[in-house]
């Protein structure tokens, strides 16, 4: 080696420790409790903080922090409680007047009145808005002003979860919204509720403050003064900022590493159930006239050849439970009192043989997500003399797919879009809708009655029914509930609830 | 000359718009837009008023070529997630790609050209080896995991550099290595072939003969022969870490155009898609052109001839 090799291998050699001095004091995100700032990760981009044009779970978070509704549901209890309407009259079946709370601040200092209420809710009724989340909104004819603090709105049709979608609709200030239009609202969003958002860096990154002159609400005032949300889309990067201390709040941690992750000692893991279920949707009335599924004995074949308990036990763990029932166990009309279906793959290839179907039959099971639960499902068929190919891809092409009549067997999910009542699961896929394989009109009528009238025992009693024939004709194989796994500062005091909406004006540093 | 750049240009257009149309077709066929677009929870009216607002419900031709028309006059429209002009967009993420995809290809061939040259000046050495395990372990480590590595060792055990995030230059140093490392081994071992090949020539004894002190000979007439095909290969390899970086800007949640292609495709946020693609297309047209520009100056036969 020369002598100019030398230099310049030293010359390298500083180069390297002048970079690596510049990192040193290269400024990182600070832990939160030391700044009041709790630092959370999410891994899907916020389009923007709009609530009416995000139909994500971020979107409905962002907005249970950003706005309020005029009644608050208490996820602990399901009551209803004064937000921003300090008092209601159930007028009829399709009208509702409530007294509008005074004194209460938007974000940007402007009053919220009665006119804001109005303008916010015959903006939902307006069918040209281009309003993306129309779920809780659909049922709004129109609103009116019936005295200085008084509003009357009504709905379409005879409603029964009209109190619950109230309290999802968000009041939007009259005279911002009218200047800044849906653009500006998600980018300078202005509510009423425990947070203001100071920055939307569309995609990336939002910020909260807690806001000072938020009204006495159900909901508490928030402890925490400030929340940075950053958009983070690698699990392993989330985990590895949690672990370093530069996040406090991460969730939907898979099973492996939040294990890993508490064995570090840094961070709480907290397994919490969801409102999603698992089911295998079988195709019952549509498909080829000869097609396997469409009898009924060897759809209950199918629910005994499939170990749930088993696949719950290895592969889903956490506390996830075994669902007998088309519906989330918590969701209001959900019974557990219907006909079970015990793993038995003898009982199952006996029924196929009663069937007609002694060395089983060829058929395609579609899926999403989940990839192992699935094959483990596969497995199970297989044992029975079911071969399933597996046809794995993208959600919409599934649904698009199922629509269509095409699949015999769908693996699929759902989250009932975290409405604790049956009515967000059961008139979707039994009610004639796109997405009714069953097409059994005596239930679709059951579930019709049960959504037009108010009187809650009498829907509870239909939607049992409903649920026990679903069962025993075994339209579906329910499997199991999700869970999630939040991953959490040990400094935090966070408790989360089974509809996936994190609280944060609820959380506390310990 | 000027004749022949203008019909690559045109040629590299129709590309282009071939490839916008391909596009197009293929997210089309990956399912319903409206259902996609409208989420999970979605019910059906909120999906028809989608596809009514979207124009879904039009002919597939009709939609694609009012688009071609609005892309022609430069509007891109506005992206159909984010509800704000596509170009804005993509110029607000283009920078982080372009920082990291130039910072990467610098980095690959600051590491690669000097160890290829020494791999070559010193056949079947130590220094051979080692240069061959780089390579190899280059070519053998996936990315992801790799990223993953230096996050482990440089975020978590030793915290010295920040993990995600694109505000300052330091929050592009373990990406800019992850994406480099990755295209060290092709230009190394072409670097080495090349002056292997260039060393054993006539010239170079001549060169020596004359008494030429090594370190000239090595470096201004070996190499300069020697690197033309490394240059085309540095401007592939740079288009396809600006189209390839996406696992990268995932990890490192850079949000770069490279995560922006794949979420859009995911979200079918088609006005997006389409004009990413496009953008890359023409990136990757210029950045070969200029390849050949490069070689012309460094090979006046090109220039010539």
């Amino acid at each position: 080696m020369t002598k100019g090799h030398i230099s310049k291998i030293r010359y390298l050699a500083l180069a390297g420790a002048a970079a690596a001095a510049l990192c040193f004091g290269a400024p990182t995100a600070q832990a939160g409790k030391a700044d009041d700032t709790l630092n959370i990760a999410w891994d899907v981009e916020v389009p923007n903080a709009n609530m009416y044009f995000d139909t994500s779970r971020n979107g409905v978070i962002i907005a249970h922090h950003v706005w309020d509704a005029l009644v608050w549901r208490d996820p602990a209890t399901g009551d209803f409680k004064p937000a921003l309407a300090t008092a209601w009259n159930v007028v009829n079946d399709k009208t509702i007047e409530l007294e509008i709370r005074q004194g209460v601040k938007f974000h940007n200092g402007d009053p919220m009145t009665a006119d804001d209420v109005v303008y916010t809710y015959n903006y939902l009724a307006q069918p040209d808005n281009g309003i993306l989340n129309r779920n809780f909104s659909n049922w709004i004819a129109k609103a009116e002003k019936v005295g200085d603090n008084k509003v009357r709105i009504t709905a379409k049709d005879t409603t029964p979860l009209m109190m619950l979608y109230i309290t999802e609709l968000g009041i939007y200030p009259e005279k911002y919204y009218k200047e800044v239009g849906p653009d500006g609202m998600g980018l300078k969003p202005v509510g009423t509720g425990p947070y203001k958002i100071t920055a939307v860096e569309p995609g990336k990154r939002l910020e909260f403050e807690a806001f000072a002159d938020y009204y006495d609400s159900p909901k508490g005032k928030p402890s925490i003064k400030k929340i940075v949300q950053r958009t983070i889309p690698e699990m392993n990067t989330q985990v590895v900022e949690l672990a370093s201390g530069r996040l406090d709040w991460i969730w939907r941690v898979p099973q492996d590493q939040a294990e890993r992750l508490e064995k570090s000692g840094r961070v709480q893991i907290i397994n919490a159930d969801t409102f999603r279920v698992g089911y295998l949707a079988l195709n019952a009335a549509g498909g080829p006239e000869d097609s396997p599924l469409r009898k009924q004995k060897v759809r209950q074949a199918i629910n005994h050849a499939i170990d749930v308990e088993g696949i719950v036990k290895n592969l889903v763990r956490g506390s996830s439970q075994v669902i007998h029932s088309a519906c989330y166990p918590e969701q209001f009309g959900c019974t557990d009192d219907v006909k079970k279906y015990p793993y038995d793959p003898a009982k199952a290839k006996a029924l196929l043989a009663e069937a007609g179907y002694p060395n089983g039959f060829n058929t395609t099971l579609y899926a999403y997500r989940d990839r192992p639960q699935n094959e483990a499902m596969l497995s199970n068929l297989a044992a029975v003399g079911i071969k399933a190919d597996l046809r794995y891809g993208q959600y919409a092409a599934t649904r698009d797919a199922l629509r269509k009549g095409e699949v015999p067997i769908a693996s699929l999910t759902w989250g009932s879009n975290s409405v604790p009542d049956v009515d967000a699961i059961l008139p979707i896929f039994f009610g004639g809708l796109p997405d009714d394989l069953a097409k059994d009109t005596e239930v679709q009528g059951w579930l019709k009655d049960a959504a037009s009238t108010l009187d809650q025992d009498k829907r509870k009693a239909l939607y049992k029914q409903a649920l026990q024939k679903i069962a025993e004709q075994a339209y579906w194989v329910p499997t199991f509930t999700y869970t999630t796994n939040y991953a959490i500062s040990n400094t935090l005091d966070f408790k989360p609830t089974a509809d996936e909406i994190p609280r944060f004006w609820t959380a506390k540093w310990k | 000359m000027l004749i022949y750049t203008l019909k690559r240009l045109v040629v590299a257009l129709l590309v282009a718009l071939t490839i916008s149309l391909i596009s197009f077709g293929l997210l089309y066929l990956s399912g319903d837009p409206a259902t996609t677009i409208a989420g999970e929870s979605a019910n059906q009216a909120a999906i028809e008023a989608i596809r009514e607002q979207y124009g879904f419900n039009r002919p597939l031709y009709e939609q694609y070529f009012a688009w071609v028309g609005r892309a022609l006059q430069g509007d891109f429209g506005t992206s159909f997630y984010f509800k704000v002009p596509v170009t804005d967009l993509i110029f607000e993420r283009l920078p982080v790609t372009l920082g990291l995809g130039l910072s990467a290809i610098a980095f690959a061939i600051v590491l690669s050209i000097p160890l290829g040259v020494l791999a070559a000046r010193y056949p079947n050495s130590i220094v051979d080896r080692l240069a061959l395990t780089i390579s190899v372990m280059g070519q053998a480590m996936p990315s992801f995991w790799f990223a993953l590595l230096l996050i482990m060792v440089f975020s978590f055990m030793y915290p010295l550099l920040p993990s995600s995030g694109s505000e300052t230059w330091v929050h592009f140093i373990m990406p800019t290595v992850v994406l480099g490392y990755y295209a060290t081994p092709a230009i190394m071992r072409l670097t080495r072939t090349g002056m292997l090949e260039v060393l054993g020539a006539d010239y170079i004894r001549t060169a020596r003969a004359k008494g030429l002190r090594p370190r000239v000979v090595l470096f201004k007439h070996a190499l300069r022969n020697a690197i033309i095909p490394v240059v085309s290969l540095s401007a592939v390899q740079l288009g396809f870490m600006l189209g390839g970086s996406i696992v990268v800007e995932t990890i490192f949640a850079l949000h770069g155009t490279g995560y922006l292609a794949w979420e859009s495709i995911r979200r079918y946020d088609l006005p997006t898609v389409q004009a990413i693609l496009l953008v890359f297309s023409l990136i990757y047209i210029v950045l070969t052109f200029l390849a050949d520009l490069l070689n012309a100056w460094l090979d006046p036969r090109i220039r010539v001839g």
